[in-house]
């Protein structure tokens, strides 16, 4: 048999996070450059100040649109070649919209780069946006949002968004808009929100992998170094909420063996200076598996697979929501339970053994989260986005050290509502709306299940 | 790219792969048991995956749950997964706090039944119920895992059931099951143990003596049912299923050469120049040109015994039945068929594919996992370092033969989702 006896931690070996050199090109456009040369690979990350939160009114999905049809096609070549062309080197040409910016990557093997590099330039200084092309992917939008209307998790995160915030909110709408804003956009439209919102004061290239500094630059400015544009400031953030107290909304789907929660309210901002005792604190609520929603709903009454909370992080401040998906017999005790926790979070002070399991793992886990080039860019763009200072890496894991029990439950307090919590519950309408009434949370509404 | 391998292997049966890569401080452990969906019994389906969330329950000296907790708090991250043909649990740390994930697996090796009770039992049969509904019967089209090995292995072969398990057979496991299934298979004898990253070999191997060392050799694995299959089904075979969904979509399955041969590879090759990412055919005609579909992939299982399976996927554009979306693909097949590949399309996926091997390799979980499936399946770690090569060696005369051979009418599965409101006919 195994000894009785837990071995104990040797010494910890030092880590650095890969030093991050940053120039700019002539014409303005940001560069940030990783050397990892352990393997012959390196990704390129190209991050546009032109997210979903940038949408104008009534055009709710426009930035995500134009994020998608960058790589299919450029003034040069059509999206088709273009992809073959990509493709041939090794990668995909992706390109993903968020709520803050617009990310297009690719990896390729080191010998690959300076083509890989020229097609990244044609994408970013001078796509196509044809209109075949605009309104085949504007389609493929709309055919998501009629497949989602049977598909009880996206439509619960949609439905949380919708009845949380302000209908002024960008936030209220999915970032990639929903049926009435998408049917009307067209490559007019791709090409009015480009010229408004991509510029190189707007972009920031990122390298990361087995290339030096130097040649990256080089690269960087012969393929994006020549384009000019300027565009003039985004719009305003609005982040605020529809209401506030507490109240329930069922969005019915019969029969289902599941019901799908979400309970939460209104975040925080991302540059927040409770940043860092938040995301220790939400580790404990929610965050882990050790965590206490996670153990009292799976491993102490079964009722799910799963369950997590999370501070949503954008600009402006995203949702604080508890998701988790629970037989339907249950969902009346599962809510109460969720509610519980959030109550008890603000209660008690954890204990300074409680506190460790978050602090150690958050510590702990940092050098595994980045072993890999595309984690690495990611992280840079995360801290481009949100103005993180350029040491934030090296002094993370000292900042999520000195979290204190104290700010625990100072930030539990003043960033957690139980007065304020919302339920939305997607399930069977017939068994969850008594049980949630029951519960007497707040005024219980039934929606409809289209989007 | 070559990873630096060395095998040892203990008294009692145990494989040891290690790789040393001391570039950052973070080691990987990573631990295969040679059991899966594929062992059960046929009126226990979705034990091996419910007995792998019973391996989180403690053992000797851990407490239920502790498992998790020590390793996050060590700065770790871990799970585990079941499979057809294996189980295998992994945790990632920080390399000073290898020894506590050698321990965590050693004890739960050596000692796993004293912790095990009813309640625990209970709890996470609950628990499996509940990601079974949330990944299965809650979701659209999610019984397609579980109908496409049924419509493509014959009943009673071992990959024809489901993984996750039907709810009365959940319902009826056992702690005798569970004793059973402990001593039957998780034995050192049947496990491969990978360590890679930041480590010292002596000193290792050394701990892994002394923590695995004792554990007594199992009675061998019992054989499974015969697997050998003809190589192609010898018909078309059909089931239409109406479901909770929007759209149409079609698994269209074939019966494929077993990972790890010659011929899995030109297969292999052959999924990525149909259906993998946009460039290729499937998706450059259905989805960009035709408009017929909104989604396509294609893809192998990758079951190294018996047959695998090749899959092409394919989600109709609202408006399009579901006679029109499988004639579309159909019709690509045909034509790779007739025409057979270019050099071009065969070059296009083996780029993509090499990209994405070394990606792989990146970090410690990563290159673990891959010493560990190749030791697991063929005795041999080192097969990893060939991958590249063995993909590289496929020629587009092997991708069009292997067309030709394999995506006949003779070796055709479709499972094919309709709405419901619509009858199967009329969609």
């Amino acid at each position: 048999m195994t000894p009785a006896r837990r071995p104990v931690a040797g010494p910890s070996r030092e880590y650095r996070f890969p030093g991050v050199v940053r120039t700019a090109l002539t014409n303005g456009v940001s560069l940030a450059v990783a050397p990892m040369t352990r393997l012959p690979l390196v990704t390129v990350l190209a991050l546009v100040d032109a997210g979903a939160a940038c949408d104008p009114p009534g055009a709710e999905g426009i930035a995500a649109l134009t994020a998608r049809a960058l790589t299919e096609g450029t003034t040069r070549r059509d999206g088709a070649t273009l992809t073959l062309d990509m493709e041939r080197l090794g990668s995909g040409l992706d390109a993903f919209c968020d709520w803050d910016d617009v990310l297009v990557h690719l990896t390729v093997t080191p010998s690959r780069l300076d083509h890989a590099f020229a097609l990244l330039g044609e994408v970013l200084t001078a796509p196509a946006f044809l209109p075949r092309d605009v309104d085949r992917l504007r389609n493929e939008r709309l055919a998501d949002l009629l497949q989602q209307q049977v598909e009880p998790r996206s439509l619960a995160d949609d439905k949380f968004s919708e009845f949380l915030y302000a209908p002024t909110s960008r936030y209220a709408l999915p970032a990639d808009g929903n049926t009435a804003t998408v049917s009307p956009l067209d490559a007019d439209a791709v090409r009015r929100f480009h010229d408004a919102r991509y510029a190189p004061s707007a972009l920031t290239v990122i390298v990361v992998g087995d290339v030096t500094p130097e040649a990256a630059h080089a690269l960087a400015e012969t393929s994006i170094g020549a384009w000019r544009h300027t565009v003039m400031k985004g719009p305003a953030l609005d982040d605020r909420v529809r209401g506030s107290g507490r109240r329930v909304h069922i969005v019915p789907k019969a029969d289902a063996p599941q019901t799908e929660l979400r309970v939460g309210h209104h975040g925080v901002v991302r540059g927040h200076p409770d940043y860092f005792p938040l995301v220790v604190m939400n580790a404990l609520l929610g965050g882990l598996f050790s965590s206490r929603i996670n153990l009292n709903l799976r491993e102490r009454n079964a009722f799910t697979y799963g369950a997590r909370s999370a501070f949503e992080w954008r600009r402006g401040a995203g949702p604080f929501v508890v998701s988790t998906a629970v037989k339907t017999d249950v969902t009346g005790p599962a809510t109460r339970e969720i509610l519980t926790e959030i109550s008890r979070m603000r209660e008690d002070a954890v204990s300074a053994d409680e506190l460790s399991l978050a602090t150690a793992y958050l510590d702990g886990v940092f050098p595994i989260r980045y072993e890999t080039t595309q984690s690495v860019a990611q992280a840079i763009a995360i801290a481009r986005t949100f103005g993180l200072d350029e040491d934030y890496f090296t002094r993370y894991r000292d900042r999520v050290r000195s979290v204190t029990p104290e700010d625990v439950q100072r930030v539990a307090r003043a960033h957690l509502h139980p007065e304020q919590v919302m339920v939305v519950a997607v399930g069977d309408a017939s068994v969850i709306g008594p049980a949630l009434e029951r519960l007497e949370i707040g005024p219980v509404s039934t929606e409809e299940a289209v989007t | 790219m070559q990873i630096p391998i060395a095998s040892h292997h203990l008294p009692n049966g145990l494989m040891v792969v290690l790789s040393e890569d001391h570039s950052a401080p973070i080691v990987a452990v990573n631990l295969w048991y040679h059991v899966g969906s594929a062992n059960e019994r046929a009126d226990r389906t979705g034990f091996a995956h419910l007995f792998e969330h019973m391996l989180f329950q403690g053992s000797a000296h851990v407490e239920a749950n502790e498992h998790f907790e020590l390793i996050q708090r060590a700065g770790g991250t871990l799970n585990g997964s079941t499979w057809l043909e294996r189980t295998n649990y992994f945790e990632t740390v920080p390399s000073n706090q290898l020894a506590i994930a050698l321990w965590l697996e050693a004890d739960r090796m050596g000692a796993l039944l004293p912790a095990m009770t009813q309640e625990k039992l209970d709890t996470q049969r609950d628990v499996v119920k509940n990601e079974r509904r949330w990944s299965v019967d809650n979701q659209p089209y999610g019984t397609w895992w579980e109908r496409l090995p049924a419509l493509a292995f014959p009943d009673t072969h071992p990959f024809h059931h489901s993984l996750i398990g039907s709810m009365d057979h959940l319902s009826a496991a056992s702690l005798d099951d569970i004793a059973d299934f402990f001593r039957t298979y998780y034995t050192p004898d049947n496990a491969v143990l990978t360590i890679a990253g930041d480590f010292d070999a002596a000193t290792t191997l050394a701990l892994v003596m002394e923590y695995f060392g004792p554990i007594p050799r199992g009675n061998g694995r019992p054989p499974l049912a015969p697997m050998d299959l003809p190589p192609t089904f010898s018909s078309w075979r059909r089931e239409t299923v109406a479901d909770d969904v929007m759209v149409p979509r079609l698994f269209l399955g074939f019966r494929a050469p077993v990972f790890g041969s010659a011929e899995h590879y030109a297969g292999s090759m052959c999924a990525a120049v149909l259906g993998l990412r946009k460039g290729s055919r499937l998706y450059s005609s259905l989805v960009r040109d035709r408009e017929i579909a909104s989604d396509v992939g294609a893809f192998t299982y990758d079951l190294s015994k018996g047959a695998d399976l090749l899959v092409v996927d394919a989600t109709a554009r609202p408006g399009v039945g579901a006679d029109a979306l499988e004639a579309a693909v159909v019709g690509e097949i045909d034509r790779l068929r007739s025409e057979g590949v270019t050099p071009s399309e065969v070059e296009r996926a083996l780029a993509l594919i090499e990209t994405d091997l070394v990606s792989t390799m990146q970090s410690a979980a990563g290159r673990a996992d891959k010493l560990s499936m190749f030791a697991t399946y063929f005795g041999d770690p080192t097969l990893v370092n060939g991958q590249l090569e063995r993909y590289a060696a496929v020629t587009a005369d092997a991708v069009s033969q292997f067309a030709r051979s394999r995506l006949g009418t003779d070796n055709r599965a479709s499972l094919v989702f309709v709405p419901k409101a619509t009858t199967p006919e009329a969609a």
